[in-house]
């Protein structure tokens, strides 16, 4: 290795909107490398990654690349000066071949293909040097998740590439296949070749590491050489962050059971497995937090419950009775809330207004309609009486609720949930997308309704919500629930390491 | 002696078959380039009146029929230009566009042939068959196949010009990315947008040209709604043949079999069955097809839906 | 459909009145893109004209008021509104709810053959009941025509555009097979059905004016389906399915019967319309009893930004454009399919000017 570094990234920002994506990041890479970026949903690990491959452009700062201030206005730019990645979405057309896929974009536009041959024979030569086990002439749709993957990571080879950028590339794979990925990232070092590795996964980091970043907040928080850390410091670092509110707890203890989930399956609907036999009981009085790395089950552990994904094996049950796999209007009647994970696909309108969103479900029921007209006093009462009591920021009730920003539309389909009265209430996602100010309300509204005797589900992705407000906190990995631990912030290391997988920890669940 | 005239009968069936799938051929293989690109027109119908009435006029002015099929093209093109403007560059929904262009096709050529044609009531020179040596001479395959004018043999040259730049040429490859996976064409280093205009394009062009066969290479006249629906049977020829310009070739005789057997079968006095039973079998099957192949099937998977760039 | 709905965003539950105002200044807002899409429209046939060798300007000026020459001459425009305002509202309706019902022309010929088949068959009835009664086969037999596209959509997932048009064509060619088959009148050397008896025709408003009272049940029947539209809960339903169905599946709202509600309501209404035009005007079935009006429908549906009270001021102008037309041809000679034109540009300039708008609110 040299002293000048393979590429540096120097104080990096970037803003969508009004979201800050990377604060200021700077961060080395050395030549032959295999540098791991650690960090939660939402760190900026992904936003760093597109700039230095330009998918993204940066706003400030400068990316140093051996030795030269490089700017990238294309992808392609990137790959002509041989730094490739590989996105968690694949940049694969479906409908074409591998071959096809490879030389996709190259040379004139009016070139009649007629070195197929040539390349068909590259690639083997190529796939075989790797142990990649690549076929030329597959179609990539008929080709599993982790085939495409090796396509993927062929295609940067293809290309030429030096340095290899994988976004989270494990969390596709099945533990055979992660195994496979992480020796041939040990291949391509030895090749020459110098990897940046993107992942929330411990154990994968610990294993093939040389280097690992933490990121948090769009920060580089940290850097360290694999020799001198260990899983629990990393954990802690990751998620390890000042608790920004302590929150009154109920000192009751919880009551009888509200939902009851036994050995619930069901696929996604690509068809693959999501959830595999999950069991959980949900009492009165009682919020049961599920965290997970997004990706584990969790969206279709939710839609299944609500009626959104057909069930394949397994109950429901709410109240003591069998809900499994009645339809969403059957279920929504049953005493059943839920706060959706995606707002703008499932939880609002956009194009309509706050009256209109604050009864999509009970749109035909008294006092909102009678003799099937909706009576538009009782729903614009209703709505101010919302706005007001959750604060929702808007200009009053007819505003188009695409108008109003997350937080404020979050706050709407809250409160309209909540207003329901529901005796369980699902929710993905409470806080995403949301300002601090919002997520304060919103959470304390949660803790009002565990006073109440609500039954909470909270499945969430960020860790401080779940600390915040839950009484106990199942992990989810792999379409199953690996532990439960009570939501104490000490043995938060724990919890990072059963988010990873790792069950082998002794003493779970106190 | 029986078995002859039915053998007869079938020969004149399929030269028919082959004569009236012709404009569907042109039309149906230009909409497979639009709709792998991710477009979807349904303004086809209006676009071949375009081609039938440019091609018709410009025939009867310049008394070339190649001058009047180049005129087709042309003006199916300057169509597809003004869809390409609207739902490409200014991203409006690509099914009102279509309908907008329906009427205006339909009106500007109805507007333009009472104007200037109606009155005079004159036809053109239409192209004429030829007879290919000997082959033509051949009982039975001859009266079916090798007795037909240039504008219908073309087709097979333009299936397999299709099927060539489709699937062998880096345009191809591109284009049929467009309409599945559009992002990974703008990683790529190409420009989505282009490849959607070149494919709208390569559609209308194809469909003009339909529409100046039946002007130029059927019928001698222009008449006011001469495609009769077969922009919209092509949409669901596309369906059917899956996306395929062979497909869509085979698909088309196929519909090419129905209207000819409509016309033989007006003809013959001993068919029993209303002959609206048989005018109405394209648009039947039409449905029919839709039934069968259920849903998108292999459809591009952003078919009408515009790209936001990064 | 997003950005055509994006329009006109009807404030729905009133509340206190110093809303008027700002309603009143929403409403003169919304207009102004239908106002603009129609100048164009009309500019761009002054054009046309001019280039083919018309006084482009004399002749659009005969388009938009050479039809107000008296009373009779209104009522004919009214009499051409009935069909437009009738198709246009229903498919608001329609296509609020995302479906893409290019059909009407066809539930019109549906319409107007179970009119026909009512009117000429009962007999003995009064007008009280024959001629609602024949009102009524026409919206059933169009609603039918329509849902036959409705369930190959819900069932098949076949495209709604590709079948409401071929069964354009499909009922057209029934027509022709009936005109000319089983229900020509036997006395006749033109195609046509027999006579509608007496009872079966639509009231007359006025004794020597063809305008019939169509054009009113067309005007309350719009102002039903927005209120339908806009404050029924059905209604509520029918335009959640239209503008976002995941939500309106995890709201408990069922896709399917809303999709068949939405398309069969079009297809009542442009059956009716078929019905009043054998029923109202011509008391008999003919082959090409409609000029396409069931097309021109797409054209006032979309100007008035699928808003059926809006649809009834578009039909209306279609209307007076169409009348218009046919003055300046025995005029001046101009082809009266310059309406076909017209209305594609109206079209056009609709979907421009809304884009137009969202990138200067954007800017804004």
């Amino acid at each position: 290795m040299s002293n000048k570094p393979f590429l540096r990234i120097d104080n990096i920002r970037k803003r969508f909107g009004p979201i800050v994506a990377s604060d200021g990041v700077s961060l080395e890479i050395e030549e032959g490398e295999i540098h791991s970026l650690l960090g939660e949903n939402g760190a900026g690990k992904s936003v760093l990654m597109s700039m230095i491959c330009g998918m993204v452009r940066p706003d400030e700062g400068e990316i140093v690349y051996r030795g030269e201030v490089v700017r990238f206005n294309s992808p392609r730019e990137a790959i002509r000066q041989r730094i490739g990645m590989v996105h968690q979405h694949f940049m694969l057309v479906p409908n074409l071949t591998v071959a096809e896929n490879y030389i996709l974009g190259q040379g004139s536009a009016l070139r009649v293909i007629n070195d197929m041959d040539k390349v068909h024979a590259r690639i083997r030569a190529l796939s075989d040097r790797y142990a990649l086990d690549v076929r030329p002439d597959a179609v990539v749709e008929d080709l599993s998740v982790g085939e495409q993957q090796r396509v993927e990571i062929l295609k940067a080879l293809f290309h030429g590439i030096d340095l290899l950028i994988l976004d989270e590339p494990t969390a596709v794979l099945t533990p055979q296949e992660t195994d496979r990925l992480l020796s041939l990232m040990g291949d391509l070092v030895k090749d020459g070749k110098t990897v940046v590795f993107i992942s929330h996964k411990l154990d994968e980091v610990m294993r093939v590491s040389n280097r690992i970043s933490v990121m948090r907040d769009g920060r580089v928080v940290h850097t360290v050489d694999v020799g001198e850390t260990n899983a629990r410091e990393l954990a802690r670092m990751m998620v390890g962050r000042d608790v920004r509110m302590e929150l009154p707890r109920s000192p009751e203890p919880a009551g009888r059971i509200v939902l009851s989930v036994e050995n619930l399956t069901c696929r996604a609907e690509t068809g693959l497995p999501a959830v595999r036999g999950v069991s959980l009981d949900v009492r009165a009085g009682e919020i049961v937090g599920i965290a997970g790395v997004s990706g584990n089950g969790q969206t279709e552990l939710s839609l299944a419950l609500s009626g959104l994904l057909p069930v394949d094996s397994g109950r429901v049950v709410l109240n003591g009775k069998d809900i499994t796999g009645l339809d969403p209007a059957r279920i929504n009647a049953s005493s059943f809330s839920h706060i959706p994970e995606d707002r703008h696909k499932h939880g609002i309108v956009m194009s309509l207004s706050l009256s209109e969103n604050a009864i999509l479900q009970r749109y035909d029921q008294a006092p909102f309609a009678a003799r099937g007209m909706l009576n538009g006093r009782a729903i614009g009462e209703h709505t101010r009486d919302l706005i007001k009591r959750f604060r929702v920021k808007s200009r009053d009730e007819n505003q188009a609720i695409g108008s109003l920003s997350g937080g404020n539309q979050q706050k709407l389909v809250v409160a309209r949930e909540l207003a329901r009265n529901p005796d369980f209430i699902l929710v993905n996602q409470l806080a995403r997308g949301i300002d601090i100010g919002a997520m304060e309300f919103v959470m304390e509204e949660m803790l009002k309704q565990r006073d109440n005797g609500r039954a909470v589900l909270l499945i969430s992705t960020e860790l401080e919500e779940l600390f915040a407000i839950c009484d106990r906190i199942l992990v989810m990995f792999h379409g199953e629930i690996l532990g439960e631990l009570p939501p104490d912030r000490s043995r938060l290391d724990e919890l990072g390491l059963l988010m990873a997988g790792k069950t082998e920890q002794p003493a779970l669940a106190g | 002696m029986d078995d002859m005239m039915f053998l007869t009968f079938l020969a004149t069936l399929m030269g028919a078959a082959w004569r009236l799938a012709t404009p569907l051929i042109f039309a149906s293989i230009g909409e497979v380039f639009s709709e792998r690109a991710g477009v979807l027109n349904i303004g086809l119908e209006g676009t071949m009146l375009v081609g039938a009435f440019c091609g018709f006029a410009t025939a009867s002015a310049t008394g070339s029929i190649l001058i009047g099929l180049l005129a087709g093209i042309l003006g199916g093109m300057a169509f597809g230009l003004l869809f390409a403007l609207f739902t490409i560059t200014i991203k409006a929904d690509q099914i009102v566009v279509g309908a907008a262009l329906n009427l205006l096709g339909m009106g500007l050529t109805a507007f333009l042939f009472r104007t200037y044609y109606v009155s005079t009531g004159k036809g053109i020179e239409i192209a004429q068959p030829v007879h290919i040596p000997f082959l033509s001479d051949l009982p039975f395959l001859g009266e079916a196949f090798f007795r037909q004018n240039l504008i219908v043999y073309s087709t097979i040259l333009v299936t397999i010009l299709a099927a060539l730049v489709l699937y062998r040429t880096s345009f191809g490859l591109t284009l049929r990315a467009v309409g599945e996976h559009p992002k990974a064409v703008d990683v790529a280093g190409r420009n989505v947008a282009g490849y959607r205009y070149a494919a709208v394009l390569v559609g209308t062009g194809l469909a003009g040209l339909g529409g100046a066969f039946l002007t130029l290479g059927h019928s001698n006249q222009f008449v006011e709604g001469i495609t009769s629906g077969r922009g919209f049977i092509a949409l669901a020829v596309v369906v059917f043949a899956r996306w395929s310009p062979t497909g869509a070739f085979f698909v088309s005789l196929l519909f090419g079999l129905f209207y000819a057997l409509q016309l033989m079968l007006q003809a013959e006095a001993s068919v029993v069955v209303p002959y609206q039973v048989l005018q109405a079998l394209p648009y039947i099957m039409t449905i029919v097809t839709l039934i069968v192949v259920r849903g998108k099937g292999a459809a591009p998977s952003k078919l009408g839906q515009p790209y936001e760039m990064r | 459909m997003e950005q055509v709905n994006q329009g006109v965003r009807e404030t729905v539950y009133p509340q206190a009145a110093h809303t008027f105002y700002r309603k009143l200044s929403q409403i003169a807002l919304s207009a102004v893109t239908p106002i603009a899409a129609v100048s164009v429209a009309l500019a761009c046939g002054a054009v046309l004209l001019w280039l083919n060798g018309f006084n482009g300007l004399d002749a659009i000026t005969v388009m938009v008021f050479g039809s107000f020459q008296d009373m009779r001459a209104v009522g004919e425009i009214l009499l051409k509104a009935t069909p437009l305002i009738l198709i246009g509202a229903g498919l608001c309706v329609a296509f609020r709810c995302s479906i893409w019902n290019i059909g009407a022309e066809g539930q019109l010929y549906a319409g107007a053959i179970a009119a026909t088949l009512v009117g000429t068959s009962l007999d003995g009835l009064s007008v009280w009941i024959h001629a609602p009664l024949v009102m009524l086969a026409g919206a059933l037999a169009g609603a039918a025509w329509a849902g036959i596209a409705g369930y190959l959509k819900v069932r098949f997932r076949a495209s709604e555009i590709v079948t409401t048009i071929m069964l354009n064509y499909i009922a057209l060619i029934l027509t022709s097979y009936l005109v000319t088959g089983p229900m020509k009148d036997a006395s006749a050397a033109y195609p046509q059905s027999a006579r509608l008896v007496r009872e079966a025709w639509t009231p007359r408003i006025v004794s020597d004016m063809r305008l019939h009272i169509g054009i009113l049940i067309a005007v309350v029947l719009a102002v039903a389906l927005y209120i339908f539209l806009q404050r029924s809960s059905r209604g509520f339903a029918l335009r959640v399915v239209g503008l976002n169905p995941h939500a309106a599946r995890y709201a408990g709202m069922d896709v399917a019967r809303n999709v068949m509600v939405a398309i069969c309501i079009s297809g009542a209404m442009a059956g009716l319309a078929g019905a009043f035009e054998v029923a109202g005007v011509t008391h008999r079935l003919y082959q090409n009893i409609s000029p396409g009006y069931g097309f021109e429908g797409i054209a006032v549906a979309l100007l008035a930004n699928n808003n059926p009270l809006a649809a009834i001021l578009s039909g209306g102008l279609f209307a007076t454009l169409r009348s218009g037309s046919e003055v300046l041809q025995i005029t001046s000679q101009v082809p009266q399919v310059l309406v076909l034109v017209i209305q594609g540009i109206v079209i056009l300039s609709v979907v421009a000017f809304a884009k137009l708008r969202d990138i200067l609110r954007i800017v804004a």
